[in-house]
């Protein structure tokens, strides 16, 4: 007895991990079949539960989501014949004869175009934007709503209530689960990548807490990227937010020092840099260049490119990441990329040059704008300023590791 | 199909002139045309100002009649329209070349339109 419950224990955790991995693309299929998500989601539900009862002893299927597919669609068929032998006879009579006769097979392209649908169903403007956020983690990235409640930091009963709203929202107010047309699809679709970005920052530089990075929230939003990527390959923005992502994501564990705290990307172990990653994500960048329709997340992904193929901090081509920060603000004209190039240029024209190019960047509130004003306003000598700076840094910093690190830099001003 | 209303906010106070409405006027109108011709449309009509308002209510039992708007604000409702759409992508579509006829030649900011979906009717 004991001994079956040890060799069970670990293929109960690989099952978890194969359902949340196919459990964005079986929805997405039984939404389309059942027309709804809560419904969807109720019969894959029945169908996982089906799968940890069959699973460990038939073993794993060839194909886990198409098996998933047809016993959840079987389940969604009892389950219509049910509710049409009880009042509701009507509507329920149409829903099993959607339910009966699927508009198309759960095979390869398809599965992948009902996933697109259901993104841009999770990701669509009407809805609120922590609201998307939290639907394309639940639906898309599978993840329950105890797990996405804990990346957030916010209550579980607060996180279902949020989840609970935006679906009945897509119901009553019609949200189609549809690719938009083409003339709305690039609006749409630099949402549906903001969404996905905001996730990999959420988890990258977490807003809250004593935790700088959450790196399964960062995990999460990559396999959304390659998700997005695979499913529109033409698109180089996609390509371009998921090299990006790729890159920084590299440096991850470099982030940090043995004891937690942060640690900037002059001072970091380039040695702990993930090198599949930085490859996979400079492939991407060239795929970019190739492709000739430059947008801001190329350009970004193509400055983290610039960083990765320096092997210390001193040999990076700051010229070439000043030109693409000169891009960048081209494109997407916001403070914080001004606050960026003029680091960048601190490096080539020096500090004062660097101060120069603050003057006009606007993000008082902004704790990384005053920790990089002590940082030149140090390194021209000019002490008490500099900790002025720091202070004001410290006092908006959100998170503690990076509080810790600011604090470090304010005593080290001499 | 669904229903939406399309209610239009309007800040209290005087109206633009007629010489400013009138082109306004001219591309609702247009828009109403091209509604009843993708059969969307079901009903359209601009209100009069808010202080023509009158409420009725129960209150312990009787009804009581008092002076409106019922809602004290510096916006109301100025008119709306009631479409039909196949999903709120279409319904959106609507609103946004509503909110576009309305927004004043020479202008750039306009009406804020609030798109609702109806219940459905069975």
């Amino acid at each position: 007895m004991n001994t079956e419950h040890e060799r069970r224990a670990p293929a109960a955790k690989e099952l978890e991990e194969l359902f949340r991995r196919e459990y964005g693309r079986v929805v997405s299929v039984l939404v389309r079949t059942c027309g709804s998500i809560d419904a969807a989601e109720e019969v894959v539900q029945d169908a996982l539960a089906v799968a940890l009862e069959r699973w460990p002893i038939d073993g794993v299927p060839a194909s886990p989501a198409a098996w998933l597919i047809t016993t959840a669609r079987r389940r969604a068929i009892d389950r219509a014949r049910r509710e049409a032998s009880r009042a509701t006879r009507h509507r329920a009579a149409d829903w099993a004869s959607r339910v009966i006769e699927p508009p198309h097979e759960p095979e390869g392209e398809v599965v992948e175009d009902e996933r697109l649908r259901l993104i841009f169903t999770c990701c669509h403007p009407a809805l609120a934007p922590e609201a998307q956020v939290a639907l394309t983690l639940r639906l898309l990235g599978g993840l329950d709503t105890g797990a996405i409640a804990r990346a957030f930091l916010v209550p579980e009963a607060t996180m279902a209530q949020r989840i609970v709203r935006a679906k009945r929202k897509i119901r009553d107010a019609g949200i189609p689960y549809r690719v938009p047309e083409a003339a709305d699809l690039p609006a749409r679709l630099a949402h549906v990548l903001a969404v996905v970005y905001l996730i990999f920052n959420e988890g990258y530089s977490a807003s809250g807490g004593g935790q700088l990075v959450r790196g399964d929230l960062c995990d999460e939003a990559i396999r959304l990227g390659r998700a997005l990527a695979a499913l529109m390959p033409g698109e180089p923005e996609v390509l371009g937010l998921l090299g990006l992502m790729l890159l920084a994501d590299a440096r991850r564990e470099a982030r940090l020092d043995a004891d937690g705290s942060f640690v900037p990307l002059g001072g970091q172990d380039r040695s702990r840099w993930d090198r599949l990653k930085i490859a996979e994500g400079q492939a991407i960048v060239r795929r970019c260049l190739q492709l000739a329709r430059p947008g801001p997340y190329q350009v970004q992904a193509a400055i983290q490119a610039v960083h990765s193929d320096a092997p210390a901090f001193e040999d990076t081509d700051w010229r070439q990441i000043v030109a693409l920060y000169d891009q960048l603000y081209a494109l997407t004209p916001t403070p914080v990329v001004a606050l960026n190039r003029a680091v960048a240029l601190a490096e080539i024209a020096g500090a004062e040059a660097g101060l120069t190019a603050l003057e006009s960047v606007a993000l008082d509130e902004y704790h990384l704008y005053h920790a990089v004003r002590g940082d030149l306003l140090a390194r021209l000598g000019r002490v008490e300023d500099a900790r002025a700076a720091f202070d004001r840094a410290i006092a908006l910093c959100p998170t503690v590791v990076e509080r810790r690190w600011l604090e470090q830099r304010r005593q080290g001003v001499a | 199909m669904k229903r939406y209303l399309l209610s239009i906010y309007q800040p209290d106070g005087p109206p633009p002139s007629p010489e400013k409405l009138a082109p306004v006027m001219e591309r609702i109108g247009r828009l109403n045309d091209d509604l009843r011709r993708a059969g969307a449309w079901v009903f359209a009509g601009g209100l009069h100002a808010p202080e023509s308002a009158t409420v009725v209510r129960v209150a312990d039992g009787r009804p009581m009649i008092t002076d409106g708007p019922y809602v004290e604000g510096k916006e109301h409702i100025g008119g709306f329209t009631i479409i039909q759409a196949p999903d709120l992508d279409a319904a959106l579509a609507w609103a946004k070349r509503l909110a576009e006829a309305l927004v004043l030649d020479g202008h750039q900011t306009g009406l804020p339109i609030e798109v609702r979906p109806f219940q459905d009717e069975h």
